[in-house]
């Protein structure tokens, strides 16, 4: 057997390779056993990304599953309090292709809170069950309130409420949050010359005959 | 004689200083009403403390701080509160925000005002307390509560402290009236703010293009023995803090850092008068000097205006010609916004209105391509690149904004004032800058939220699970029972029947006894 082997230099190389292949695959499969990472941390990253409302209009029950669910495959375009920015983030994280929001899900909307009128709350506890980042406080027959800074706007208090009493109004609104808006830029379009429209030129010629 | 540095960049706008007459105070007739925001600084709106229909005393606090950064309101002059409502306040949005309405009764009764005995021997925190408490903010245009500056304890400490009488931007020439008129009041002041600070030496900086304040100053220092008058060019924007301080140290103020990361801070010759009234006479923060100016006014000069005096009250006061008046200013022309509503009041930040004509400073012109010349990069004082934020604002790349230091961006506009294709640079700065702001907020907020998410359902499991402990505790014991052949009911009447018998004996035992 040996001199068979010897005496043909292919079957020589072709032992060589395999006890080679057994070797590395040994030393392989004991490193991804040894250095194993705990978790995934790509579903990690993706659910960094994602704007934790929890309001599960993506059809899974919070960021996380959705985030481990991206991971796996799903599309990026579920999201809707996230919006383009979010589909933007995700598309450049997983180098993919960013997609328009998924209108199934719902639509891109200005971030809320919500609010419940006191005066007519019965004490239910229905809504502090359903919140999903406990930021109802109140107890039963007592009076709830929202913490307005906890509360991520996912509307999910407001369907179990029996009376109707929590509404969900615009938490960006104010001088607080304001800032500059970008210019409007009209370079662009008159970059060139012949591209402007009749009227806009009349406009820029009356305007220099003005000045 | 102490030597000069120079700055990067920079810009020689005309100045046009003179048409306001500096050096004299123009006392306003008493207002009607006074309109006061709740907000008249970066940080925290302040809680009105008022009702509608409240008799307040000039002095009076209306309006307490809320949070660390904040700062209280208190009332000019005497009279009624008649609403308190969200009005047009100044703000560069043009929004409203909520506002106490006083409906003076003309009698300017004040409240009995005390101040410290003897400032020297009170504790720093008590002094600081009642900077708090005088509602002092920086008055040079920015705002930020002053009682905050102070009490920064950065680990070196502070050695140096900068009045920073520069005053550079074209048009404004408040700091150079209250040179002029309160050199010596503001050299008591600088001598208090340098008291609590620990500060061993005062620089009073006044740009050579304000000869006169320069002398007030110099006369006035001779009292104070650390304090020195500094005069250099004048350029656009020395003024800015940290431009200043590289003019006068050749130090630069590490990115993203303050000057006390240095040991220095600056404060504006109004504040350190503000400071020192607040602790000497016990009296808050109620008025200040602010230039009305422009070519649509016939008498333009420096008043003393009360805090919540409509800015169109001031105009009329300066004879202003609104047919004559293009648009009407809040600030100067490089960093101040228009005004939109001739309602909205003074606030601790106007140092500066201004009603030009359209042929003074005419409307902003079309924005065209840029054409790379560069010449933005060589104008900015804070060594940035104008050009490459501008194309990453556009593209609203947060990331290389970030890397490209625009956050440094001081806003002073000299970029877009040397822009040949008219580009409003500071615009796009000013998006960018709080659009990452908003980002930085939301950011916190959304960690904040998955941690809570996590934490319930944590919860959530672990009360599923302490369940089904008990449920499989109760099925185990019945369990139990049902094998050793106990039966609860044969058990119960067992225990009835003992607890009988040991009645029957204890009334058998009261009865022998």
């Amino acid at each position: 057997m040996i001199e068979t082997i010897l005496a043909n230099p292919i079957l020589l190389a072709l032992a060589a390779l395999v006890g080679m292949a057994i070797v590395f695959g040994a030393l392989l499969g004991f490193a991804a056993v040894r250095f194993e990472v705990e978790g995934n941390p790509l579903s990690d990253q993706i659910n960094s990304i994602l704007p934790q409302t929890q309001c599960g209009q993506c059809g899974y029950p919070g960021c996380r599953p959705y985030a481990e669910a991206i991971a796996e495959g799903d599309s990026i375009n579920k999201c809707p309090p996230g919006g383009e920015d979010t589909i933007q983030a995700l598309a450049n994280l997983l180098d993919v292709e960013p997609e328009p929001l998924d209108a199934e899900h719902g639509v891109e909307a200005e971030p809320t809170v919500a609010y419940i009128r006191e005066d007519e709350c019965i004490g239910c506890t229905k809504c502090i069950q359903a919140c999903p980042v406990d930021a109802i406080l109140g107890a039963a027959k007592q009076m709830h309130t929202v913490i307005i800074d906890e509360c991520t706007g996912c509307d999910l208090c407001v369907e179990p409420c029996p009376v109707d009493c929590i509404d969900m109004i615009p938490r960006k609104g104010g001088i607080q949050h304001w800032y500059w808006p970008l210019p409007e830029d009209s370079s662009r379009e008159n970059l060139i010359a012949t591209d402007r429209g009749s009227d806009e030129t009349t406009q820029s010629e009356t305007e220099q005959a003005a000045a | 004689m102490r030597q000069i540095f120079d700055i990067h960049g920079g810009i020689h706008p005309p100045e046009r200083k003179e048409l306001a007459e500096p050096g004299r105070v123009h006392e306003m007739p008493l207002p009607s009403k006074l309109v006061l925001p709740i907000t008249q600084h970066i940080g925290a709106p302040a809680r009105s403390i008022v009702d509608v229909g409240d008799v307040v005393k000039g002095g009076q606090m209306i309006a307490e701080a809320q949070g660390p950064v904040s700062v209280p309101v208190h009332a000019p002059s005497s009279g009624t509160v008649t609403a308190i409502e969200s009005r047009a306040v100044p703000h560069a949005s043009g929004l409203t925000d909520t506002c106490i309405e006083i409906t003076l009764d003309g009698e300017d009764t004040w409240i009995d005002l005390k101040g410290l005995d003897n400032w020297r021997e009170t504790p720093k925190a008590e002094l600081l307390e009642c900077v708090r408490q005088a509602g002092i903010a920086g008055l040079g245009g920015a705002g930020f509560p002053t009682a905050i500056k102070l009490a920064s304890d950065r680990d070196q400490g502070i050695h140096t402290l900068i009045i920073n009488g520069t005053e550079c931007e074209p048009y404004i020439s408040a700091d150079d009236t209250v040179m002029q008129c309160y050199a010596q009041e503001i050299v008591e002041g600088a001598e208090i703010l340098a008291h609590m600070v620990g500060a061993e030496n005062v620089i009073l900086a006044v740009e050579d293009n304000k000869p006169d304040a320069a002398k007030a100053m110099a006369k006035a220092a001779e009292a104070l023995d650390i304090a020195d008058v500094v005069t250099f060019p004048t350029k656009y924007p020395s003024g800015g803090e940290k431009q200043l301080i590289e003019i006068l140290f050749d130090m630069q103020v590490p990115s993203g850092g303050i000057p006390a990361d240095i040991g220095i801070l600056c404060q504006n010759p109004s504040t350190a008068i503000a400071v020192r009234d607040a602790l000497i006479d016990g009296k808050p923060l109620t008025d200040r000097i602010t230039t009305v100016t422009g070519m649509s006014l016939q008498t333009p000069g420096n008043r003393r205006v009360m805090l919540g005096t409509p800015i169109g009250e001031l105009l009329r006061d300066a004879a202003f010609d609104d047919k004559a008046a293009d648009r009407v200013i809040h600030g100067g022309p490089m960093m101040g916004f228009a005004v939109t509503d001739l309602d909205m009041p003074v606030v601790k930040i106007t140092n500066c209105i201004l009603a030009p004509t359209r042929t003074e400073i005419p409307p902003p012109q079309p924005q065209q391509a840029c054409i790379r010349c560069g010449m933005c990069a060589e104008a900015c004082p804070a060594s940035l690149l104008p050009q490459q934020l501008y194309w990453y604002a556009r593209a609203k790349d947060n990331e290389q904004l970030e890397r490209h230091n625009l956050l440094d961006c001081i806003e002073c506009g000299a970029c877009a004032y040397v822009c040949p294709s008219h580009i409003p640079l500071v615009q796009y700065y000013r998006s960018a800058k709080g659009a990452i702001r908003e980002a930085a907020k939301e950011k916190i907020r959304s960690d904040n939220s998955r941690a809570r998410f996590e934490a319930r359902q944590e919860r959530l499991e672990r009360e599923a699970a302490a369940k089904e402990a008990k449920r499989a505790a109760r099925k185990a014991a019945a369990e139990a029972r049902a094998k050793s052949g106990d039966d609860p009911v044969q058990a119960a009447i067992e225990r009835a029947k003992a607890k009988k018998d040991a009645q029957a004996q204890t009334a058998t035992e009261e009865k022998a006894q």
